[in-house]
């Protein structure tokens, strides 16, 4: 899809309520931009945001037209054990950009 | 509205103004409403009663740019698995649609607290609403003045 840049820290000790911060490029069109003809500008937006992370789904969020252009998503989630943390945005025309980042738990 | 004459009035014309003015703004895009708001946070609640508390927004007071506004919701609960907060909704008065964003927690976040960045169509009041595990609902509102509002061009 585009550009995104994750902020997972990279260590953590087990039961740390760790920040995980998302930023993804696009350009959320809310469906409500009218085009010079007069016809709107067709919405695409990012409707879905998951974060998966020792094998369960710890956060996900429904995104609106009223969430800005290249959406910022900060969360929260315990440090549980190492291993990959997967974020996954989904658009309305179906294209899924996935990021991965490794933590690594110590403790 | 006209006179003997059958001439129309100075106040007749400016009844008729008015009146294009009504108009005109019945054409703009269908935006949402107090009203509106209120119908959307009621069908999150699902008819259960909303109470205020628990839940802070941090949202400024006086926005500069209405297309990007730093949104932060900390609602208080220990995020246990007995006892946490499911789901953070926010809702607004004045964009074409009162649904904002809405963010799925569960006792593994450690921490309810989420925060993005909005869009806001005008100066408006906004309501923050958690949906807790034992099914009850806590809200908090925040006004706020925006200066140069999104959806302005075009």
């Amino acid at each position: 899809m585009a550009r995104a840049l994750v902020n997972v820290p990279s260590t953590a000790r087990k039961g740390e309520v760790i920040e995980i911060r998302a930023l993804v490029q696009h350009p959320m069109e809310t469906g409500f931009r009218p085009k010079g003809d007069g016809t709107m500008v067709p919405r695409d937006i990012i409707a879905r945001f998951e974060c998966v992370y020792d094998g369960e789904t710890v956060f996900a969020a429904d995104l609106h037209p009223a969430i800005s252009a290249n959406p910022f998503l900060s969360f929260t989630t315990v440090a549980t054990a190492s291993g990959e943390v997967l974020l996954r945005w989904t658009d309305d025309k179906g294209r899924v950009q996935e990021e991965r980042a490794t933590i690594t738990v110590t403790g | 509205m006209t006179g003997t004459m059958g001439a129309p009035s100075r106040r007749g014309i400016l009844g008729l103004a008015t009146g294009g003015g009504v108009l005109m703004l019945g054409l703009r895009p269908a935006a949402a409403t107090p009203a509106g708001m209120e119908a959307a946070v009621r069908a999150f609640a699902e008819g259960a009663p909303i109470r205020p508390g628990r839940v802070t927004i941090d949202i400024p007071v006086l926005v500069e740019n209405g297309n990007a506004v730093p949104t932060t919701v900390t609602v208080e609960s220990p995020m246990t698995a007995a006892d946490h907060v499911r789901t953070i909704a926010l809702f607004n008065e004045r964009n074409p649609l009162p649904d904002i964003v809405h963010f799925h927690l569960g006792p593994r976040s450690g921490r309810a607290k989420v925060a993005t960045r909005i869009r806001l169509g005008d100066s408006q009041t906004i309501t923050a609403v958690a949906r807790m595990s034992d099914g009850s609902f806590w809200s908090a509102t925040a006004d706020l003045i925006v200066t140069l509002p999104a959806c302005i061009e075009g």
